[in-house]
């Protein structure tokens, strides 16, 4: 694993009106690590990705993407975000365009990729998801987890350099929830940098270089995740995994 | 089909109760002569002024829907945007419309334009007789070149004025456009320019076309008011044959048979093109 850090963050904080979402986030992403956020909801995980790309904008600290520094309201947000693939809770397909045009959006418009070659990748990436018989089809016409899957592929396609996922499972139903995850871990072994907010511990345990848990805005505890499983050392982590097992 | 039946009845029925009480003369001959007229010199029927009235309201309906709806969709985006300057602009004239009523509207907007605004701007010495204007095309895109300021004034009124509603109509449904969307668009690395067209506004048009449509026919009906400052649509030349004949019912009957036969045919279209657009995206 390179040592470069892709993600840099120090000293964030972001707050509406006066209440903190965010405090004095500091955290540290390595080129290839796989980065699992938890917490109780509420805790700003989603909150935190989000800021990287800037869908949310910070008031405090710095955030640095392969070494550029991402601020509010910058110009030039568009180089950055080709960077950094995002995948939410919720797909967000665009709902007007068939499954290959959602994927060839991106790079025809930002990468100034031609039609043919754009189209190419996008089958390339359905493929590696497992979808691409469906490439003609309207995101309505598939499955939740289908539509999640070419919402990866999507991201994909602007080949970038790190994966944000936000909650990409809570949305499923159960029976579609392991399709999505298998993505994911080829993802991870394909060596991707990715950070995962996710309730499933159990991607985390296998896949995660590190478990970071988060409360009330704050980073609590980051560790390994057989520590953080098995031992977790704040009472916070203590009383979160209680819960999910007591669930 | 029964239930129409059976209002056809009724009517039918409420009219000859009516007729056979009241003591009304009616004589349609004189009034359907203002309708079409037989003209001796070229020996051909011609239009007479309730036809010209109706084609001047399609003129003036035709060319507003194309303003209000390019003024409605500036606006309306304004409405929706980040820069607070562009929102204050179009919030105010939403509300500066929609709180006064729209004679009083059209009574100061037709002075200040046709008084000061048309002198300024020259259009009041538009040479009449230049082949640009007298020709057939501008007959029938804007009617009589004698009457182009008018017709214009009043054009620019009803545009003006339908624009605030096509404004609020613009701004739902773009707004009504799903927060991941715009996400997702700028996630994948879209200029704002980029995800407006690709994404936002070809959602919103699916969603504001159909009160769009009912909109255009408010347009129609609401150019009545239009001749209040004498421009010569249906309803101004109506009111002229009226006098003259003095047949006040057979007119103002046979004149909503016109407005009802056009709004009725316009809705007719846009719930066919509806159907289609709904068919197609299945």
């Amino acid at each position: 694993m390179s040592p470069t850090p892709l993600v840099e963050i120090s000293g964030l904080s972001k707050w509406y009106d006066d209440f903190s979402a965010l405090h004095d986030i500091h955290l540290t992403v390595a080129e290839g690590e796989k980065v699992v956020i938890c917490g109780p909801s509420g805790s700003g995980k989603s909150t935190l990705i989000r800021c990287i790309n800037q869908l949310e904008e910070h008031q405090q600290g710095t955030i640095r993407v392969a070494g550029q520094e991402v601020r509010p309201g910058m110009k030039g947000i568009e180089a950055i975000r080709r960077e950094v693939g995002m995948v939410f809770q919720s797909f967000n397909l665009f709902p007007h365009m068939t499954i290959l045009e959602n994927l060839t959006l991106g790079p025809i418009r930002n990468r100034g990729m031609d039609r043919a070659a754009a189209h190419k990748l996008a089958m390339e990436y359905l493929d590696k998801v497992r979808i691409a018989e469906q490439a003609d089809k309207y995101p309505p016409q598939l499955s939740g987890g289908q539509q999640q899957r070419v919402a990866i592929a999507r991201a994909l396609c602007m080949q970038p350099r790190i994966m944000l996922f936000d909650e990409p499972t809570s949305a499923l139903d159960p029976e579609m929830i392991a399709g999505v995850l298998e993505v994911m871990e080829g993802l991870a072994r394909d060596g991707m940098t990715m950070i995962v907010v996710t309730h499933e511990m159990g991607f985390a345990r296998r896949v995660a270089d590190r478990v970071v848990f988060m409360d009330e805005g704050e980073i609590v505890e980051v560790a390994p995740p057989e520590q953080f499983f098995n031992a977790p050392r704040s009472d916070r982590a203590k009383l979160f995994l209680g819960q999910l097992l007591n669930h | 089909m029964a239930l129409f039946g059976l209002v056809v009845c009724a009517v039918v029925f409420v009219a000859w109760r009516v007729n056979s009480v009241l003591v009304y003369d009616w004589d349609w001959s004189r009034v359907l002569g203002f309708v079409v007229r037989f003209d001796a010199e070229s020996g051909a029927w011609v239009s007479n002024l309730l036809l010209q009235g109706l084609f001047t309201t399609i003129r003036l309906a035709f060319w507003s829907t194309i303003f209000a709806a390019i003024i409605g969709l500036v606006m309306g985006y304004w409405r929706t945007c980040d820069t607070l300057a562009l929102r204050i602009i179009s919030r105010t004239y939403v509300e500066l419309i929609r709180n006064i009523p729209p004679l009083v509207f059209i009574f100061i907007f037709y002075f200040f334009i046709s008084s000061q605004l048309f002198p300024a701007l020259g259009m009041d010495n538009i040479d009449r007789n230049s082949p640009w204007v007298d020709n057939a095309v501008f007959r029938i895109a804007f009617g009589e070149p004698a009457l182009f300021t008018n017709f214009l004034s009043g054009l620019i009124c009803l545009a003006l004025f339908e624009a605030a509603y096509i404004t609020e109509i613009v701004r739902a449904g773009i707004q009504s456009i799903d927060k991941g969307q715009w996400e997702a668009g700028r996630a994948i690395g879209l200029s704002r320019r980029n995800l407006l067209r690709d994404i936002i506004f070809p959602q919103a048009i699916r969603k504001i076309l159909p009160p769009l449509a009912g909109q255009f026919i408010t347009l129609i009906k609401d150019s009545a008011i239009i001749s209040l400052i004498s421009v010569q649509e249906l309803t101004f030349l109506a009111s002229e044959v009226a006098a003259t004949t003095s047949r006040v019912f057979e007119t103002w009957i046979l004149v909503a048979a016109m407005y009802f036969a056009l709004c009725y045919l316009f809705a007719f279209i846009f719930a066919r093109l509806e159907r289609r657009a709904n068919r197609a995206r299945r």
